[in-house]
């Protein structure tokens, strides 16, 4: 018995401070992650969040530069790409995925510049493959209060526009007879998403940051029609996801065809991938297809 | 500039923007932008695959284009298209991410792949290339009719079944990916699909003029790009995201202003007006 779990959980996992602080910053983001991107479903938001997540790479490309804290130029640049997006009203013109393509095209081209102008090319652990894809087990200890911070916002600042955004989301037509601000909630829903597309981005990587927006949440929405119901089963999957994607990770050290581990965010990736599958397969009768 | 390796360059980056800007003009008029991101992005596993086995990147870019979208096109089936296509691409980006941890460090490597290498078409990549732009052009030729009635009026064309028009459009899209890659990259060559598209439909509303209005203005951005590039150094992906942007702007502003030009007179007469002046 003893024997299988060590085959599960390489030992030395739950000591491996690394470890720990993936854990320990991967749960919560996870959580944000999906609660946010519960709602970016349903307003069909996937496009925004994904050209938010790019653009974060600038953000982290312009941190390195700097030589500031990666969190700081994700979180810095998303919400600058969303107050940009919102100003020009990428959102609300006719064609809004080739206006939200040329903002991610300009935003992203960007990045490599700044990718090119500091970094240098030797070696593949370099700062441009952490931006892009990730590396859970490099973060630093000074990440996690930032990260408990900017989440703990987000979570509030989603709690005060549940209601006002899920009407005007479902309904914009009825919310705005009602008296809600439509386009202020758009615009504050927004920058929640661009601070969790941050997130995710120092943990998975910014170019892999969707993932956690939208996977965890298509899957629970195909379960569940309820919003509550849903959110509630979005972060399990997202939380899940994380936390098997770091250990298969850790695993992986003494897997062949590698001299180092896998990569978590392609373990977080593909685990988000599958359950999402299943959902589709464990799909209660009677739900439409359109979820 | 045009000696050598450049030539190579200059005859792709021609056939890149004739192949990029016809295919973008449905990408655009079907409002696949997010389509035209996910495909090129996720090859990039497949060029990252290929490196790794040591096989010709543009097999696995083909490869993985296709895959793409299949996958697109199937998950689309079954869910949210904008889910799907986000899952897609992501899932191939991560596989991309694996692939890249077991090859010896080579970050140029990747780097030209996702944005762009002016030196790096080899003469022996041209042939596939132009081979390809010949099938594109033939697909789209044939696809033009049904593609243009199918995207414009949905729900009327008759005898087309919209899943298998909207598959032959992704494939499409994966084929152009293909052989458009080597040169812009695979984060910005949608920049260029969409950009120069989307700009030149701001101009005139007839297709055929518009679709050459786009080639216009995809050959000037990637000629520039890849001058700027060559003689800057830095990465032909910069240089296509950020003029796409200008073009799509200057696009935008044209039919703003000719908007408020024509309040108080009849649209139609203005577009009219407006469409034989481009012409």
């Amino acid at each position: 018995m003893s024997h299988l779990l060590h085959t599960l959980i390489e030992p030395g996992f739950f000591s491996s401070s690394p470890a720990r602080l993936a854990i320990a910053i991967g749960g919560p983001v996870a959580i944000v992650a999906a609660v946010v991107g519960v709602f970016t479903v349903i307003r069909g938001q996937a496009f925004a969040g994904e050209a938010l997540g790019d653009i974060g790479a600038t953000g982290g490309a312009s941190a390195y530069l700097a030589g500031v804290g990666a969190i700081w130029g994700f979180v810095g640049i998303s919400v600058a790409a969303a107050g940009v997006m919102e100003a020009i009203g990428v959102q609300r013109v006719r064609g809004r995925d080739v206006a939200t393509g040329i903002v991610l095209g300009a935003g992203f081209g960007l990045a490599a510049l700044f990718l090119y102008l500091g970094t240098t090319y030797e070696n593949t652990s370099g700062a441009t493959v952490t931006i892009l894809f990730g590396s859970i087990f490099a973060l630093n200890p000074s990440d996690l209060p930032l990260v408990l911070g900017f989440g703990a916002g987000v979570l509030v600042a989603m709690t005060m526009l549940y209601r006002p955004l899920l009407l005007a989301s479902i309904s914009p037509e009825l919310a705005a007879a009602r008296g809600v601000p439509v386009r202020l909630i758009g615009a504050a829903y927004l920058i929640s998403m661009a601070v969790a597309v941050a997130l995710s981005a120092l943990t998975i990587g910014a170019i892999l940051s969707t993932a956690l927006l939208v996977g965890p949440a298509a899957a629970a929405l195909r379960l569940t029609a309820r919003p509550g119901r849903a959110i509630a089963a979005a972060a399990t999957i997202g939380v899940l996801s994380t936390m098997l994607g770091i250990l298969l990770s850790y695993d992986s050290y003494d897997w062949a065809a590698s001299p180092h581990a896998w990569p978590a965010s392609f373990f977080i990736v593909t685990v988000v991938l599958l359950l999402y599958l299943a959902s589709g397969w464990l799909r209660p009768r009677g739900q439409t297809r359109s979820q | 500039m045009f000696s050598g390796f450049m030539v190579n360059a200059w005859i792709v980056a021609t056939l890149v923007a004739l192949v990029g800007a016809a295919v973008g003009f449905f990408v655009v008029m079907r409002g696949s932008a997010f389509v035209a991101h996910a495909i090129p992005n996720g090859s990039f596993a497949g060029a990252a695959g290929a490196s790794l086995i040591a096989v010709n990147t543009i097999l696995g870019l083909g490869i993985f284009s296709l895959v793409g979208a299949l996958g697109i096109a199937l998950l689309g089936r079954r869910g949210r298209h904008d889910v799907a296509t986000a899952l897609t691409l992501v899932f191939m980006l991560g596989l991309g991410a694996l692939f890249l941890s077991f090859s010896s460090p080579y970050a140029p490597e990747i780097y030209s792949l996702l944005f762009g290498e002016v030196l790096g078409i080899s003469t022996s990549q041209l042939w596939p290339t132009i081979a390809l732009t010949l099938v594109c052009l033939t697909v789209l030729a044939i696809l033009w009719r049904p593609l243009l009635l199918a995207s414009v009026l949905p729900s009327s064309a008759r005898g087309l079944d919209p899943f298998k028009i909207e598959l032959c459009f992704l494939l499409l899209v994966a084929l152009a990916t293909t052989m458009t890659v080597p040169v812009v990259g695979t984060a910005l060559i949608f920049s260029l699909m969409i950009g120069p598209a989307a700009a030149a439909r701001s101009f005139t509303v007839r297709p055929h003029v518009a679709l050459a209005l786009a080639v216009a203005i995809a050959l000037a951005t990637v000629w520039t790009a890849i001058a700027s590039s060559y003689s800057t150094n830095l990465p032909v992906g910069f240089f296509v995201g950020v003029l796409s942007a200008c073009a799509y702007t200057v696009g935008r502003l044209w039919s703003w202003a000719r908007r408020r030009g024509a309040s108080g007179r009849s649209g139609a007469a203005v577009g009219r007006r407006s469409a034989t002046a481009a012409a």
